[in-house]
């Protein structure tokens, strides 16, 4: 499998990206500076976290009209895996790639540590070398990651189960106390009906390796190099 | 030339936190009897166009595509003519 992880000026998680993906993953990747019109011959697209264009008008809302992301969308229509993480998927809210919006931290704080997440559907691209209802422990870094959509919305994403994580205890259980931002539903990640396209806050590249205290995100690029075998 | 005054805020169906809080803070001032606040953005705009309708039209479009997110929030806009 080979990987582009694409660089937005103000993109500040595209290294520990590529870091995780060469040298923890041993997996082929290259960076995609954003004015680039084509992506080059690869499988997996990342949109990294940071603050693109510094978070101008509304997150993510001015990186959709970089020159890559007619690529991107591109790659995405032709049912090719797309992760976006923290500004990533503010980034495919903003494209439309997945629906709704995000709103400020209910605490009007940025919040910066280890969060648990449960997942909720382990059949996915994303999540295949998970269990259904297993918790992992990888942080979350982002002031507005409060993810809000329309009830309609909320009940297909239900149905169709593509909400892939939600905030929990430890223990897996949900509640207010474990929610860390006010998130509807507490929706962590939430993907496309086609299932191609992940967008969640935590960041997994900042769990990929013991040292760095929890390995849990590593299950998560696993599951999409399995998904290529 | 035109210039528009684009205001934007929440939706009424969606928790405004940053409201809450300056609601809170006015209340703690003494302004007991604030009962209400949404905080929003503004937009100014100077548009050559060509006659109203247009302009109109056009901030329409600007604000559907790009300056507001319509799944959280909404707008109203004043156009004058300005020489």
């Amino acid at each position: 499998m080979k990987a582009a992880v694409v660089v937005f000026p103000g993109s500040n998680c595209d290294s520990d990206c590529w870091h995780v993906l060469n040298d923890a993953m041993k997996t082929k990747v290259q960076y995609v500076w954003h004015k680039e019109l084509n992506l080059p011959d690869i499988d997996l697209v990342v949109l990294p976290g940071g603050f693109s264009y510094g978070d101008y008008l509304r997150t993510g809302a001015v990186a959709r009209f970089s020159p890559i992301m007619n690529s991107v969308r591109e790659h995405a229509k032709a049912g090719k895996p797309v992760i976006g993480i923290c500004n990533g998927f503010q980034i495919l809210l903003e494209t439309g790639l997945l629906p709704g919006a995000m709103l400020r931290n209910r605490t009007l704080r940025f919040v910066c540590k280890f969060i648990h997440l449960r997942t909720e559907n382990s059949k996915t691209v994303f999540t295949n070398r998970l269990s259904s209802g297993e918790v992992l422990r990888i942080p979350i870094a982002h002031g507005e990651g409060n993810y809000f959509c329309d009830e309609k919305t909320l009940e297909e994403l239900e149905a169709e189960k593509r909400i892939v994580f939600r905030y929990s205890s430890e223990a897996g259980k949900l509640g207010d106390e474990f929610n860390p931002n006010g998130a509807l539903s507490h929706i962590a990640g939430i993907m496309n009906k086609e299932g191609n396209v992940l967008g969640m806050m935590p960041h997994p590249e900042r769990s990929s390796e013991a040292i760095l205290s929890s390995d849990d995100g590593r299950k998560i690029w696993e599951s999409i190099l399995n998904s290529f075998k | 030339m035109f210039k528009a005054k684009v205001d934007v805020t929440l939706k009424k169906s969606v928790l405004d936190p940053q409201g809450q809080t300056v609601l809170q803070a006015l209340h703690s001032l003494g302004f007991k009897h604030v009962e209400g606040l949404r905080v929003g953005k503004h937009f100014e705009l100077m548009l050559h166009s060509s006659n109203r309708a247009k302009a109109e039209s056009d901030i329409k479009v600007m604000c559907d595509r790009l300056l507001i997110n319509p799944i959280i929030e909404e707008y109203s806009f004043q156009l004058e003519e300005v020489k």
